[in-house]
């Protein structure tokens, strides 16, 4: 039974009023007085030796604030898993766009001039671009074998089914990169001082991975280092890492300029040269019976990487667990091999691994239903996982999950099969006057909530939930807004928790010298294991006050503000604090990759439908049902737009957006000619849920901000299959990329012919 | 105005209010409203015409501001975002927004409200087609564009654009 007041319902949005009024301060809004403009001179070649730099005529050097390698004062690495990324190239460019040297001036026009006199003259090496050739190691471009890291997950004995199956299924699926594109930019603005050390404000999700690499660079204490977060305009994991770099080109020109210093990118600087999510190549061998039922199978998943390691152990971690999808496998092998190429290093994006291996396995498994002879739908319904079954990883389920049930759902509002059935008699019938096939299709999945394995138990998050002497309260965490709505959900949770008006709470704009580490703001993990600490420091004010008879077990707003005035009166603060315990019972192991991989996994059926026109080869998206299930969902609207805006942009991954790449640089820096969906190309995306309650989340919600950008991309992809006949086995897929798989599969007639 | 590449003075109205502004003639209508004026409620997202973030009314016609020498503003009525609430009073578009669920980053939002005003003006009872057409200049990352869409239509049955 629900009896929450605030949880559940749509309450405004904390910092709508300034962002519907144009008053929110991002990072670009800001000036400081004294304020210098601040540009970084890149790598024009994919490797080599730097042998010299010049400074070219016609440029007022002495006017310039420059900066090299010589001027970091700690170690020279963007620090995060690993310390292999220089923050500013020294001797050596392992990529495009790589930075290499820093300037700064007054006036921002005479930056982008500046930028180009400075010559840089290269010794280049042998440079790798592909997933293949980086696995060739002809060339050899990081560590010794070319390999960031490398995961095996074994369950049963897969070996032995291939003589037991009455089908071996094989596939290869291929995935591109793809920008991140939130609308505002990358910027930052630091100062320096000897006394204060350095601080940063800008866009971004993480501010203490910000601040870990800041104290690296700069060889500082923790007191020594401050970030603040400003408003960010998106973020989708694009904001994960490379702020670090940013914030550490601005707090060296700072330090060498005495003055503030602000960066902003602009757009093609964003595109080129920050990250993008990791291309992909998974390869499937499955046992099947005749039955339809999955034996075993082989899944080697492959991402590259590009020049650096950046996150990419913990992409590949990712898809390397999602990569067997929803389904039980009795025995399986799943590889996953991050590699790298001389590209700028890809990264975090919205699903992070997973979009890429479960493209792979939702495709094969309409591959496995048409070697068997029964439908995309049946051939789900005989592999799903249940509850008491096991994972790949042997994660027991758990959740009281019926995807059979939930598919049927989703088959039913999207009506289904009327229209399967009615797309193969009209595309059956059609004429080559005819120019229109239509097809639909399905993709179930799975997403896992929070940090994988131990992840969370070494965050160790901390949460602060504070009473002021007003009776005020105000949430402490390093949790982000950019758009998905946690200044909102995090105040509705401890003004549930509390039994106050929503209005009586807010929350501190994230500034590491006011709130405590609660992680970075990724893995869809902020409702559900950030909101339950809240709730727990929340329910420590509640329990604080009633312990020492200053509330009872319920009280008014205003008896909780005496008493909170009082308190902080005799003692000077009142601040709850909640710190992460793992869930007793809870059992990882990081070696063999075996175990509980995640607290909790949201569900979903995403139903595409599609038409192709065969004057143009565009595909249009006509309708699209979204239903999952992602525990208790705590605030409908937003809910509603996490999911409606994450199937955009996997709509856009898989029709639209493609990255063009020449020598390891993105040739499309440009919103003209990198696409986007607009609001004209997108149809009506229907947006379902199922509560099933979660024991692990806040008010029982579990992670929702990645799952839709999962299943998008199969379902189009095999809706285009329904409607040509013709696998796509690659994304993105654009109309010329149809084109060839028609020609490919002799389905193009020749000019002329059919009228 | 005087001859030259040296900053010469613009006269406009601006969010209804005369203005006066030193600017190069070819400085950007956008970095003239942001750095000179101090109206930072227009956003640039590209600087070259596509994302519409930067959108504000000239003469009642919307344009993208990064695209607009200043000198063309000479004499002309510029509305941007600052000039849509009046006073503590939202815009009906605004609180349309607001309620529907139209901004999560907010980085498109002033630029999409004023392309929504502009629509409103010229069509006050749109269909769903004519907000998905009307707003297809600007774009949003987060939303997917529905409970913007949600949020104009909600907004024009309230009467905005009557």
């Amino acid at each position: 039974m629900k009896t929450e007041r605030i949880v559940g319902t749509a309450v405004p949005r904390k910092e709508g009023r300034d962002k519907v009024t144009g008053q929110a301060q991002y990072v670009d809004d800001i000036a400081l007085p004294g304020m210098l403009y601040g540009a970084t001179v890149r790598s024009r070649i994919p490797r080599g030796k730097i042998r010299k730099i010049t400074f070219g005529e016609g440029i007022a050097w002495d006017e310039f604030v420059v900066v090299t390698a010589e001027d970091i004062p700690g170690k020279n690495c963007v620090a995060l898993i690993g310390e292999d990324q220089p923050c500013l190239a020294d001797g050596v460019v392992n990529h495009p766009e790589e930075p290499i040297l820093l300037l700064a001036h007054g006036d921002r026009h005479l930056l982008p001039k500046a930028v180009k006199a400075v010559e840089v003259e290269y010794d280049p090496l042998p440079a790798v671009f592909t997933i293949e050739e980086s696995e060739r190691k002809a060339t050899v471009i990081w560590g010794e074998d070319n390999t960031f890291k490398k995961y095996l997950i074994e369950k049963g004995e897969v070996d032995g089914v291939w003589e037991k199956a009455d089908y071996i299924v094989e596939g290869e699926y291929f995935t591109g990169a793809q920008e991140q594109l939130y609308i505002e930019n990358n910027g930052m603005i630091a100062v320096y001082d000897p006394e204060h050390g350095v601080t940063v404000w800008g866009s971004l999700q993480c501010p203490y991975y910000v601040h870990k690499a800041l104290r690296r660079l700069f060889g500082l204490g923790e007191d020594k280092v401050r970030v603040v977060q400003t408003e960010t305009g998106g973020a989708f994991g694009g904001k994960e890492e490379y702020p670090s770099m940013i914030a550490g080109h601005a707090a060296l020109l700072a330090k060498k300029a005495v003055r503030p210093v602000k960066i902003i990118y602009d757009r093609m600087e964003d595109m080129v040269a920050t990250t993008k999510r990791h291309p992909s190549r998974t390869r499937h061998l499955t046992a099947v019976s005749r039955e339809g039922k999955i034996l075993g199978g082989e899944i080697d998943f492959v991402v590259d990487g590009g020049a650096y390691m950046t996150l990419s152990p913990v992409v590949l971690s990712r898809g390397t667990i999602h990569a067997g999808g929803p389904y039980c496998w009795p025995s399986v092998r799943v590889r996953g091999k991050a590699v790298a190429t001389n590209a700028p290093p890809h990264g975090a994006f919205r699903g992070f691994g997973a979009p890429q291996s479960l493209f792979a396995m939702e495709r094969h498994m309409d591959r496995i239903a048409q070697v068997v002879g029964v439908s995309p739908v049946e051939i789900r319904k005989r592999n799903f996982l249940k509850p008491g079954l096991t994972t790949a990883t042997e994660q027991v389920v758990r959740e009281e999950i019926d995807l059979s049930r939930l598919l049927d759902r989703g088959l039913e509002l999207a009506d289904y099969a009327a229209k399967k059935e009615r797309f193969a008699r009209e595309n059956a019938a059609a004429s080559g006057e005819t120019r229109k096939r239509k097809g639909i299709g399905i993709a179930a999945f799975l997403h896992g909530a929070g940090f994988t394995g131990s992840g969370e138990r070494y965050l160790s998050s901390v949460v602060g939930v504070e009473a002021t002497a007003d009776g005020r309260v105000r949430v402490l965490v390093s949790s982000t807004e950019f758009g998905q709505g946690t200044k909102t959900v995090l105040c509705q949770i401890a003004a549930e928790a509390l039994g106050l008006p929503y209005g009586d709470v807010e929350i501190a704009q994230p500034d590491t010298e006011e709130v405590p580490n609660s992680g970075p703001t990724v893995a869809s993990r902020t409702v559900m294991v950030v909101g339950k600490l809240v709730q727990s420091a929340a329910r420590g004010v509640r329990q604080t006050l009633a312990a020492e008879g200053r509330v009872g077990e319920s009280y008014s707003r205003e008896e909780f503000r005496e008493a909170c005035r009082k308190y902080v009166g005799e003692k000077g603060e009142f601040v709850s604090w909640a710190r992460f315990e793992a869930p007793s019972g809870i059992y990882w192991d990081d070696e063999k990759y075996r175990g509980e991989a995640y607290a909790a996994y949201a569900w979903a059926v995403y139903i595409a439908e599609v038409a192709v026109d065969l004057t143009t080869y565009g595909v249009t998206v006509e309708d699209f049902v979204a239903l999952q299930e992602v525990g208790r969902v705590l605030h409908p609207v937003l809910a509603r737009g996490q999911i409606a805006g994450g199937v955009a942009q996997g709509i856009g991954y898989t029709l639209y957006e493609k990255v063009v790449w020449q020598n390891g640089r993105m040739q499309n820096g440009q919103m003209t000619n990198y696409i986007m969906p607009t609001s004209a190309d997108l149809p009506e995306i229907r947006v379902y849920f199922e509560e099933l309650g979660n024991v692990h989340g806040a008010y029982g919600a579990k992670g929702i901000g990645e799952l839709p950008m999962d299943g998008p991309a199969p379902a189009i992809a095999n809706a285009i299959e329904d409607a040509l006949g013709v696998p796509i086995n690659a994304i993105p897929v654009l109309p010329e990329d149809i084109f060839a798989a028609m020609t490919a599969a002799g389905d193009v007639p020749v000019e002329g012919r059919g009228r | 105005m005087s001859a030259g590449h040296g900053p010469v003075e613009i006269k406009l109205m601006l969010n209804g209010a005369a203005c006066s502004v030193d600017a190069y003639p070819m400085e950007r209508l956008l970095d003239v409203l942001r750095h000179h004026l101090g109206l930072t409620g227009t956003k640039e997202g590209c600087g070259e015409g596509e994302c519409g973030s930067c959108s504000v009314l000239m003469d009642g016609k919307l344009v993208n501001s990064c695209l607009v020498p200043v000198l063309q503003a000479e004499g002309a009525n510029v509305v941007t975002i600052e000039g849509l609430a009046q006073g503590e009073q939202l815009h009906a578009l605004q609180q349309a927004f607001l309620e529907c669920g139209g901004a999560q980053c907010g980085i498109c939002t002033p630029g999409m409200i004023v392309a929504a005003s502009h629509l409103l003006s010229q069509k006050a009872a749109p269909t769903l087609e004519d907000i998905r057409e009307g707003l297809a200049g600007n774009l949003c990352r987060c939303t997917g564009y529905i409970q913007i869409i949600e949020a104009v239509a909600e907004a024009a049955r309230r009467g905005v654009g009557r």
